[in-house]
């Protein structure tokens, strides 16, 4: 079969990825067996879908809950980087004032944040979300006022030229064209509030699969912590995929 | 406010009771540079009738495309005023169309939707845009045919080649029959296959508006061609340093180009482009 004509296919682009996954697990058993590795030190991938069978009520529990933690973070984090994105992106003084310090605030390294966080509110969700918000609201904002910023001055001429008001070349252009841009720092974004609510849980918390992995490694059940990374693995790609299905439904028209 | 000049106007251009649409008076320029302010344009002086098709031809970098920032208000004439009947011109005029070298078409606008979007920001079209959507469709697409893209009405900029997103665009500077139409170089990107083409179709669309036409460009063939007045520039600073009355019949065609009166005009403008 002609291979350059496959990757090129629809069936291509699934059954590639799909076949290096099994090898890499495929590999990754081999390995285990052959070396005598054992299993809390690395469990072959056998031993990781015994243990996730076996504490499969746990791992959907805790899933769900770093799942809804993630939402409620990522949800604050588009309305926050979206407002402020627009704010920078139209007011030349909240830039000046603003874009500054959240450069600077984006610098610290959150997982710093999460002990105080974590002391101001106590080890339960409240951190995680947080955490989830301060590290996706970011790239939302700066990508909404980099979106607002590239709109062709030519573009915005023609409705100023018909006697557009501001409202109406935002609804008509800047909105639009700021959609592609606001649509990329989700998918990040989507991935950046997973992250945190996971280095949260793991810090400071009373659940979520940050907090499974936590307590498996601590009693040597290695075979359970790799199972909830598994899980994580499952949770992020889905995360993402709902973006990027999203982006393809919402912005047909961008090549 | 403004009606739509399509009736009122009257074809015979050497009606000379019509009072301007546009006066230009001791219109200047100024640009800071090196800390000193540099004159680009200096003391212009000239008006425009109603349905007159004007272009300004002249050496880059003589402030030709700054005229038409400030005839369309969005960069208001710092020194001398321009008036649009009679009245200073100091915020964007309405109701104006515009068509630039970039087509600058919205992207995520199918061809006709492009073509529509005047007529959803200009009055008095927008308070009707919902009740008379079907009038309104029918009028895109009547000149779309005319530059014969009646095809490509569903199509997305993307699809579209560059003469035709040029032509979209052209359509979408002249649906809502404005008063006036500026054109920066519009054909500026296009071959020169394309572009003799595209001055048929512009004449053939204009001609359905009669409105004021203002043409910026470098090709002097597309300045005689499609021009009542010709306006020749100086360098740096710079002001009108010849105009040229063109009063070959219309609708003009391509065979024109070769008659003897087209190739006298045209070099008598390439003469005084070259001798300032």
């Amino acid at each position: 079969m002609n291979i350059q004509k496959f990757m090129r296919s629809k069936a291509g682009t699934f059954v590639l990825p799909f076949a290096a996954t099994v090898m890499l697990f495929v590999v990754w058993e081999l390995a285990v067996l052959i070396f005598k590795i054992p299993p809390f030190t690395l469990p072959s991938p056998s031993k990781i879908v015994q243990a996730s069978i076996q504490f499969t009520p746990q791992l959907l529990a805790a899933g769900w809950r770093t799942l809804v933690t993630t939402l409620v973070g990522f949800a604050l984090a588009i309305a926050t980087g979206v407002v402020l994105g627009f704010s920078i992106g139209y007011s030349r003084l909240a830039y000046l004032t603003l874009y500054p310090l959240l450069v600077g605030f984006n610098t610290i390294p959150k997982v710093a944040l999460v002990p105080l966080l974590a002391v101001w509110f106590g080890a339960n969700e409240i951190p995680a979300i947080l955490t989830a918000f301060l590290l996706a609201f970011f790239p939302i904002a700066v990508n909404v006022a980099l979106g607002l910023d590239t709109v062709e001055p030519e573009m915005k001429d023609v409705l100023r030229a018909l006697g557009a008001t501001q409202v109406e070349v935002f609804q008509k252009v800047g909105w639009p064209h700021t959609l592609p841009y606001l649509f990329a720092s989700l998918k990040i974004a989507a991935s950046f509030a997973f992250v945190g609510s996971v280095i949260s849980e793991s810090v400071a918390s009373n659940g979520g699969m940050g907090y499974l992995i936590v307590q498996a490694s601590s009693s040597f059940d290695v075979p359970l912590a790799f199972a909830a990374l598994l899980g994580l693995g499952i949770l992020g790609i889905m995360l993402y995929g709902f973006f990027a299905v999203l982006e393809k439904y919402v912005i047909y028209w961008a090549r | 406010m403004h009606q739509p000049l399509t009736q009122s106007t009257p074809a015979n251009l050497s009606d000379i009771d019509q009072p301007p649409l546009l006066e230009f008076d001791h219109v200047g320029l100024e640009y800071p540079f090196e800390g000193s302010m540099r004159r680009i344009i200096e003391d212009v002086n000239l008006s425009i009738k109603p349905g007159e098709f004007v272009s300004f031809v002249g050496p880059s970098g003589c402030g030709k495309t700054s005229i038409l920032k400030m005839v369309s208000g969005l960069n208001p004439a710092p020194i001398g005023e321009i008036r649009c009947r009679g009245e200073k011109i100091k915020k964007p005029l309405k109701n104006v169309g515009i068509a630039f070298q970039n087509p600058v078409l919205l992207p995520w606008r199918t061809t006709i939707d492009n073509v529509l979007l005047p007529l959803e920001v200009v009055q008095p079209y927008k308070g009707e845009f919902k009740q008379k959507k079907a009038q309104f469709l029918d009028m895109a697409q009547e000149l779309l045919t005319t530059v014969r893209l009646q095809d490509f009405q569903k199509q997305y900029p993307w699809q579209l080649s560059g003469g035709m997103r040029q032509r979209a665009s052209l359509c979408r500077s002249l649906i809502h029959q404005p008063e006036i139409l500026l054109l920066d170089e519009p054909f500026g990107a296009l071959d020169a296959f394309t572009r003799e083409e595209m001055w048929g179709m512009l004449q053939k669309l204009w001609m359905k508006v009669r409105c004021v036409g203002i043409l910026i460009t470098h090709d002097l063939r597309e300045a005689v061609f499609l021009s009542d007045t010709v306006y020749v520039m100086g360098p740096r600073p710079s002001n009108i340093v010849h105009t040229v009355k063109i009063n070959l019949p219309r609708p003009r065609n391509l065979e024109m180009e070769l008659s003897d009166e087209f190739n006298h005009l045209f070099s008598e403008i390439r003469r005084h482009i070259h001798h300032n």
